[in-house]
């Protein structure tokens, strides 16, 4: 038996677990999405290299690996924790440690009006109407056998629902952390952002401990009409995990979506972005950052799709990558004969600290309609040489002058963030990655 | 304070210095002249440490350290500061970022406390007065988007900050209009003392009208043919390098 088709059984049988510990869950009508999704994940087979989506992004080593379910809440040290949380009075804070929601870590008392916060599980049976409404519908899991999977198991993550014209002032900060040991966890996230309403949303995913572990996660978010919606998602997995995860993103008439996905850590990381513009005059803008050392390996594949006219993306991708790290880009753009009036830029540019690292970059235009605007545009290069001597020769230590200048490379990346705390811990981040 | 002893340098294995002698001790200043392609913008990149340049014989000495053995961020926590004939843009790293990084480091390795906020704002703020620079530069990026009257009155900023023992001014009148000349050549008066040294690399006596030299040497092809005091460059003004080509050629 290939170690595709092992991994593939294993999951099965967890799943029969899985059944097991739901008990009345069982008979609630949610449940047979999650049946759907595991047959659906037993018709497909895992990607491989001869998959155009996965060319570069060879996933054996994942297949080969053994993962069993979370299921308890471990020990985590606070400390580690906190390194992750912004200020607790400032923003509303979830923290789910393997999966699992910790009371302890969280703080969602006094929400403001407007906003409706809960985990999956619960949110299933509280909200069954909205949950069956939107869930795995702009995600679908008929394709995309890692999307199958997590549908299969969703019981931990995070469904906000803000409601017509509320502007939520807190941003909200989810921290997913995983324990590793030898585990897999799906977490799984809903946002749906109603008429007129705000939110700021933060994913952080992290990771403690020698072992390995396998997250594999979907956000769904709808953003309707007029709905503004700033979101982070930090990705500083420990260096032996697996980190496949899907973000789909529904943009309805004239709202407005900023997206910041920010990867430091993990094995092999893989993130599909997908965004659809359903209607006209909404915008989007795509940024995001990758910093890969050693065997790092960190995959980004983004599509956009214009299926309306006058809308706006924007997109910038920034990968920094040393030792004999790999980076991968792909950024699709579809502009369909509707979309006239499109405007649609895309950059991915690279910086290679060492000469075995390899990034490989592909922008993917198509475009049918006829009058619009795009561009597109990828670099790979060095450190300037020039900038280098100019900083040392104002006294500044090698060390010191390559952090500056990689700083300022991955800086207009994340300057337009609005959350000074975020913009700041992205900094320290990045920092403790460098020096 | 320097002493270049038989300096020789290449830059893709071709010679460009062919034995360069010239001490500068504290308190003074020296002119370097010399028509274009004479080796002036490499000595003075070479005392920097730039790598590109291999030193194939001689010696520096700084304050009696060999500065050849020290790297070009250690040179110039040392004390030597390079105004750069084309200061080059550094687009996300704001000037204030540079300075501070750079002060602090200075100081780390003199064994000296590192400034605080406060103190980094107020020091600064009285060195921008010196060549009339308004605060907002502080938060802009290194040069970007500088005219090049800017860029040479920020490299000479810089130097108010950093406080250097020997500071080379490398064709920092090139480009200049006659306002911005006297605005950096009047920074460069004022940071004078009896402590430190400069080092003027120019090809023209104008800038050498406002920064009154006490020594003047023509470099031609990769050597000093020729040393005297401030008259030197007024009579180079006057009949060109020619002659003193000549007279070396004689000598040879």
């Amino acid at each position: 038996m290939s170690s595709s088709t092992e991994l593939k059984e294993q999951f099965l049988k967890q799943f029969q677990s899985f059944e097991n510990t739901l008990n009345g869950e069982r008979e609630l009508p949610f449940h047979k999405i999650r049946k759907d999704a595991i047959e659906k994940f037993s018709s497909l087979n895992f990607p491989s290299v001869k998959d155009e989506e996965w060319k570069y992004t060879n996933i054996n080593p994942l297949l080969s690996k053994e993962f069993k379910s979370a299921d308890s809440i471990p020990e985590v040290y606070s400390e580690f924790i906190a390194k992750y949380l912004f200020d607790k009075k400032e923003f509303i804070t979830l923290v789910f440690i393997n999966g699992y929601f910790s009371k302890e870590f969280s703080e969602i008392d006094s929400l403001p009006k407007g906003l409706v916060l809960e985990t999956i599980s619960e949110a299933i049976k509280k909200h069954p109407k909205l949950v069956h409404n939107y869930f795995s519908k702009s995600a679908s899991a008929e394709k995309n056998i890692f999307t199958a999977l997590n549908t299969a198991f969703a019981d931990h993550g995070t469904f906000v629902h803000v409601e017509e014209n509320a502007a939520i002032e807190k941003p909200i900060q989810i921290l997913y952390v995983t324990k590793a040991d030898d585990i897999f966890v799906s977490p799984r996230n809903l946002f749906l952002i109603s008429k007129n309403a705000q939110v700021k949303i933060i994913e952080t995913y992290a990771g403690i401990g020698d072992k390995t572990y396998f997250t594999n996660q979907v956000t769904e978010f709808v953003v309707d009409q007029n709905a503004v919606v700033e979101h982070v998602r930090i990705q500083d997995e420990q260096l032996q995990s697996y980190h496949i995860s899907t973000m789909s993103v529904d943009l309805e008439k004239s709202s407005n979506f900023s997206s910041y996905n920010i990867n430091f850590g993990g094995s092999l990381v893989r993130n599909n972005v997908n965004v659809r513009f359903n209607d006209s005059f909404a915008e989007c803008r795509l940024n995001g950052l990758y910093v890969t050392e050693g065997t790092q390996f960190i995959d980004n594949h983004t599509a956009i799709d214009h299926a309306k006219a006058n809308c706006l993306s924007n997109e910038l991708y920034k990968g920094i990558l040393n030792d004999t790290s790999r980076g991968v880009f792909n950024g699709k753009v579809f502009v369909r004969q509707d979309a006239q009036k499109t405007n649609a830029y895309q950059q991915n540019k690279n910086i290679l600290l060492s000469n075995d690292a390899l990034v490989n970059t592909k922008p993917q235009l198509e475009i049918f309609a006829d009058d619009v605007k795009c561009s597109h545009g990828a670099t790979v290069g060095q450190l300037d040489k020039d900038q280098l001597f100019y900083l040392k020769a104002r006294g500044i230590q090698e060390k010191e002058a390559k952090a500056i200048l990689i700083y300022a490379f991955a800086s207009d990346v994340v300057h337009s963030i609005s959350m000074l705390q975020v913009r700041d811990q992205l900094e320290a981040l990045l920092a403790k990655k460098l020096l | 304070m320097i002493e270049i002893k038989n300096l020789h340098a290449n830059i893709d294995g071709r010679e460009i210095l062919k034995g360069i002698n010239l001490t500068v001790n504290k308190g003074e200043v020296h002119a370097i002249m010399g028509p274009n392609g004479s080796g002036k913008s490499t000595l003075a990149q070479v005392i920097t440490g730039r790598e590109d340049y291999e030193v194939t014989q001689g010696e520096v000495l700084f304050n009696g350290k060999n500065l050849l053995e020290l790297s070009t961020e250690d040179r110039a926590c040392e004390g030597i500061f390079l105004a750069f004939q084309y200061p080059v843009e550094i687009p996300g790293v704001s000037n204030t970022t540079l300075l501070k990084n750079a002060l602090n480091s200075i100081r780390k390795y003199r064994g000296e406390e590192e400034l605080d906020a406060m103190e980094f704002l107020t020091l600064v703020k009285k060195k921008m007065s010196l060549v009339e620079l308004s605060e907002d530069l502080l938060r802009r990026s290194v040069n970007e988007g500088f005219s090049g009257g800017e860029k040479k009155r920020n490299e000479i900023f810089q130097m108010a900050v950093l406080q250097p023992k020997l500071a080379i001014l490398d064709e920092t009148d090139s480009g200049l209009d006659i306002d911005a000349l006297r605005i950096v050549a009047n920074g460069v008066t004022k940071l004078k003392s009896p402590e430190n040294a400069t080092i003027v690399v120019t090809h023209y006596q104008r800038l050498l009208n406002y920064i009154v030299p006490d020594f003047v040497h023509v470099l031609y092809n990769g050597k000093i043919i020729k040393s005297g005091d401030k008259s030197l460059a007024l009579e180079l003004e006057d009949k060109g390098y020619d002659w003193v080509i000549e007279e070396a050629a004689e000598f040879a």
